[in-house]
């Protein structure tokens, strides 16, 4: 698309819902949010900023084939499945840890690494699909 | 435990052997070999036990919940069967290390020919009915891996095919056939199916089981009428043909009968069964081997005629009959793999195995021609040899004065000739006459090649001369254990004067006249097997077309490549699925009343809604329609948010988004024409189907909220999110903890749903793929059908 407003909104757009989408990711265990609404907004930021300026760009920018960004993804959710067998508890039972970086303690879980993990899966399964749908109606 | 490691024992040098033949090349095979020779020293060491009269037995528990276990069992039966699988499997390792020298493949191979002992050994061994058959099939698996070892012929690639689609559908009939025992006996294990014997030939579904056990026995035995994959896998490297089509495998079939016939025996089916069709496999077998002038094709045909004769006997229902099986089996398991291994010698050194093409080559050849003739003799069934005393007892037998009895005996007549007659013409005319020129110069093989065939001749001599001690380890406690009770063997070589000496007598007559004739025989078999057209070999090709042909209908009928149909038939399905149990059943729900305090703001979301929809109708171009679907779904996500469901409203939201640019990206790819062409009719048609779907999903909604509603979960999940999971928002919690692995599996789907799209949207119509980013200009509309 040419026109010049959309293509000079398009990357703070980007910039921002990439934003956006992390911290509904993040912020998903305690209030509404979680890493597939977080996915689906990031592959709409991909999409924007396709439609703005070309397929290229946006795998450019991508540097991963967005197919290998959902595979890492499934294989971070299986994953963290497995740690908890190392802990000696049933498959997919979430582990906690409570680091204190620079004085504030950080709960962090397998819980949390899946939850991105659904988020890669998402964002890269959608993108690679949009991606070669408008690739292929410009050659 | 040392039984448990003779079982695994093939399977680990089947590991071994391709790193030990890359390092040894073909020397390899002594290596090799010390697997199944320290399984036969192992398995010797039980014979003095199992002449007591013991069975051993063991294993351990499997799956206990379904009454599974892995356990193996010896007596007799199996200890026989065990030495000649180990015995004869250490001989034609060696052997393959000669046969297949300098082969590019030959760790493969041996590799192969390892892994089917081990999988011979473990159904001989297996006392649990699912052991037995796992092994069962692993046999018809790696035989079928061995029959098209040479990959790159299509005759070798079709007989393999046609091996494993006879045997493994007779091992999918023997599965169905042990279940019905187990059904019928409440046992599992074969040991402990010898005790149930009454029961079984009592139960209605006596012959339901009996045919299923023999629809394996059979295919696997190569019985008539599916003895034809049997030639056909002559394909094979000698080796294979020796040891699978001759020694063992073939006889997989023939154990599990007399495994059985303790407790499928005495019934008047199996003795008609089995004699008929064993007979019939006898008397096809020694015709058809006759027009043979292919050694292995000649040894093929008899072998298939010894099967029959096996199968005959087993089911002739008397002492003396089984006795003559045993004794048989033993014996053409030596003879024969011998005579294989010599056809194989005198195809590797002469460069031919057309027996009308050789002659001669008793000079070049002494120690091959020695082990030929001992074994044709053993064959042949002549005095002092393993063979005579299998004859002798086969015509004891059937010497009974009795119609049935004198059928029989006349067939085993004819068959015994027709075998003597191709014995020696398998061990005669290559080496007798004058010297003909061969393809190549021929001269006597390597250590590796002869060792086989003479070992296994000598013991077939030996078998005769000693039948005391044979008698003693192997044949009584087979017999014992084939019979069920105990059973005394005691024929010797030294002639009675009597009815069986007498029909040895006119059977070796016979035989030698059919030798002399053997030329003119073969001429007047051809001029019948002409006559009579063609065999079940033509009929499994048809079969098999037909098959391709039957599945190429099946599946343009249901798939007939055409996106329409499909969602036609999904949907008018989806419609049909949600309206006709409520209607049937008369669980309609009620009449909803129409709620009171609706607030304005709400009234206007409900109209954007059907604002989106009536724009959806009206829509002149498809994109205006695509986007109007996206503003009613836009509505129903704010009338989410608005009842309190923010998580959801969330998602609806972007799914909207994203289905719109996605729905008009492909359209724009498809290069539909901008409106919608369809007639009247099919507009109606079409709309009716989604009136219907909408109408189902709506009543299964009210009536969903109408009844009660078990809210058990909800408070747990609502008391529990934040104490188990450390987490507030419980929608989450559910997806990424308490119902991780269902979301494990989503994800897995939404990743393949994507790959098979992304593969979708580069196949162009006229085939082949292309890179996405491919900017070739020859590729405009690549979608366009």
């Amino acid at each position: 698309m040419n026109t010049l407003i959309f293509r000079s909104v398009a990357p703070f757009l980007t910039a921002l819902m990439i934003m956006f989408s992390i911290f509904v990711l993040l912020r998903g265990h305690n209030e509404p949010g979680g890493g597939f609404i977080g996915g689906l907004i990031a592959a709409s930021a991909f999409a924007i900023y396709g439609i703005a300026y070309g397929v290229a760009a946006v795998r450019r920018a991508l540097w991963f084939h967005p197919m290998s960004i959902a595979g890492s993804g499934l294989l971070l959710a299986a994953l963290s499945g497995f740690v908890s067998i190392l802990a000696g508890v049933p498959f997919m039972t979430g582990i906690w840890i409570y680091p204190r970086l620079f004085g504030v303690e950080i709960p962090l879980a397998t819980v949390m690494s899946f939850d991105i993990g659904v988020y890669l899966v998402v964002v890269g399964a959608i993108t690679s699909i949009a991606l070669a749908l408008e690739e292929k109606e410009r050659d | 435990m040392i039984t448990l490691l003779c079982l695994f024992l093939p399977f680990i040098a089947a590991i071994v052997a391709p790193f030990a033949t890359r390092r040894l090349g073909h020397q390899a095979a002594w290596l090799l070999a010390a697997a199944p020779a320290f399984a036969f020293v192992y398995f010797t060491g039980y014979l003095p036990e199992i002449a007591a009269g013991e069975v051993v037995t063991g294993g351990f528990v499997w799956v206990p919940s379904l009454n599974l276990s892995f356990s193996w069992f010896i007596d007799g039966l199996s200890l026989t069967f065990a030495l000649l699988i180990t015995g004869i499997g250490t001989l034609i390792v060696l052997y393959s290390g000669g046969y297949m020298k300098g082969h590019p493949q030959q760790g493969r191979f041996f590799s192969f020919i390892l892994l089917f002992m081990g999988s011979m050994l473990g159904v001989v061994l297996s006392d649990s009915f699912l052991m037995l058959f796992v092994y069962w099939e692993l046999t018809s698996i790696t035989s079928f891996l061995l029959i098209g070892f040479d990959h790159e012929r299509a005759a070798a690639r079709r007989a393999a095919l046609q091996a494993l689609v006879i045997t493994g559908g007779g091992g999918l009939c023997l599965l169905a056939g042990l279940i019905f025992l187990w059904n019928i006996s409440g046992v599992t294990q074969l040991s402990l199916l010898v005790h149930a014997g009454d029961v079984v030939r009592q139960s209605p579904f006596y012959l339901a089981a009996l045919l299923l056990v023999l629809g394996g026995c059979f295919t696997k035995s190569a019985q008539f009428p599916f003895h034809a994959w049997l030639p056909n896998a002559m394909e094979a490297p000698t080796p294979v043909s020796a040891y699978l089509h001759s020694a063992t495998m073939v006889k997989a079939g023939v154990y599990l009968l007399m495994r059985l016939n303790p407790t499928l025996g005495d019934m008047p089916a199996w003795e008609i069964l089995l004699p008929f069709f064993g007979g019939v496999t006898l008397i096809a077998g020694t015709f058809l081997s006759l027009r043979q002038t292919d050694l292995k094709l000649m040894l093929a045909y008899t072998t298939m005629a010894s099967l029959g004769l096996l199968v005959m006997l087993t089911g002739f229902g008397s002492d003396h009959a089984i006795i003559a099986a045993v004794l048989y089996l033993v014996a053409h398991s030596l003879f024969k793999g011998a005579l294989f291994m010599v056809a194989g010698l005198i195809d590797h050194e002469a460069g031919t195995r057309d027996v009308t093409r050789l002659g001669g080559l008793m000079r070049a050849m002494p120690i091959t021609f020695g082990a030929a003739l001992l074994a044709a003799l053993s064959m042949g069934g002549l005095p002092l040899f393993l063979g005579f005393l299998a004859k002798e007892e086969i015509y004891y037998a059937l010497e009974g004065g009795n119609l049935r009895a004198i059928v029989f005996a006349l067939i085993a007549v004819i068959g015994n000739a027709l075998m003597f007659a191709i014995a020696f013409a398998v061990a005669l005319k290559p080496f007798l006459g004058p010297k003909v020129d061969t393809p190549k110069q021929a001269h006597e093989g390597p250590l590796l090649l002869w060792i086989g065939p003479a070992v296994l001749a000598v013991l077939g001599l030996c078998g005769g001369l000693f039948s005391g001690i044979l008698h003693r380890f192997v044949s009584t406690p087979m017999a014992s254990a084939v019979e069920g009770v105990p059973t005394q063997v005691s024929i010797s070589t030294i002639p009675h004067i009597g009815v069986p000496l007498l029909l040895s007598l006119v059977t070796v007559a016979l035989g030698v006249l059919v030798y002399l004739q053997l030329s003119r025989a073969r001429a007047l078999m051809v001029r019948l097997m002409d006559g009579i057209g063609p065999g079940p070999d033509r009929a499994f090709d048809g079969f098999i077309a037909g098959l391709v042909r039957l599945s190429v209908l099946v599946t343009r009928f249901v798939q007939p490549g055409r996106l329409e149909v499909y969602l036609t038939a999904t949907f008018i399905f989806l419609a049909l699925t949600l309206l006709v149990p409520p209607i049937l059943y008369g669980e309609l729900p009620a009449v909803p009343l129409f709620p009171s305090d609706v607030a304005l703001h709400e009234w206007g979301f409900f109209a954007i809604a059907l604002i989106g929809l009536v724009a959806v109708l009206m829509a002149s171009n498809r994109l205006t329609a695509i986007v109007s679907l996206g503003i009613q779904g836009f509505a129903v996500a704010v009338i989410f948010l608005l009842f309190g469901a923010p998580d959801l409203s969330f998602t609806q939201f972007m799914v909207e988004t994203l289905s719109v640019v996605i729905l008009a990206l492909a359209m724009t790819r498809l290069s539909l024409s901008p409106s919608d062409h369809r007639p009247i009719a099919h507009r109606l048609f079409d709309g009716t189907i989604a009136l219907a779907c909408g109408l189902g999903f709506a009543l299964l909604l009210l009536k969903s909220t109408q009844s009660v509603f078990d809210d058990r979960l909800t408070d747990f999940f609502n008391a529990y999110s934040k104490i188990i999971a450390h987490g507030a928002n419980v929608v989450n919690v559910i997806i990424v903890d308490f119902r991780g692995v269902d979301t494990l599996g989503e994800i897995a789907v939404v990743m393949i749903t994507g790959l098979s799209i992304l593969a979708l949207i580069r196949i162009r119509p006229g085939g082949g793929a292309t890179k996405p980013a491919d900017n070739n200009p020859d590729a405009n509309g690549g979608g366009r059908r």
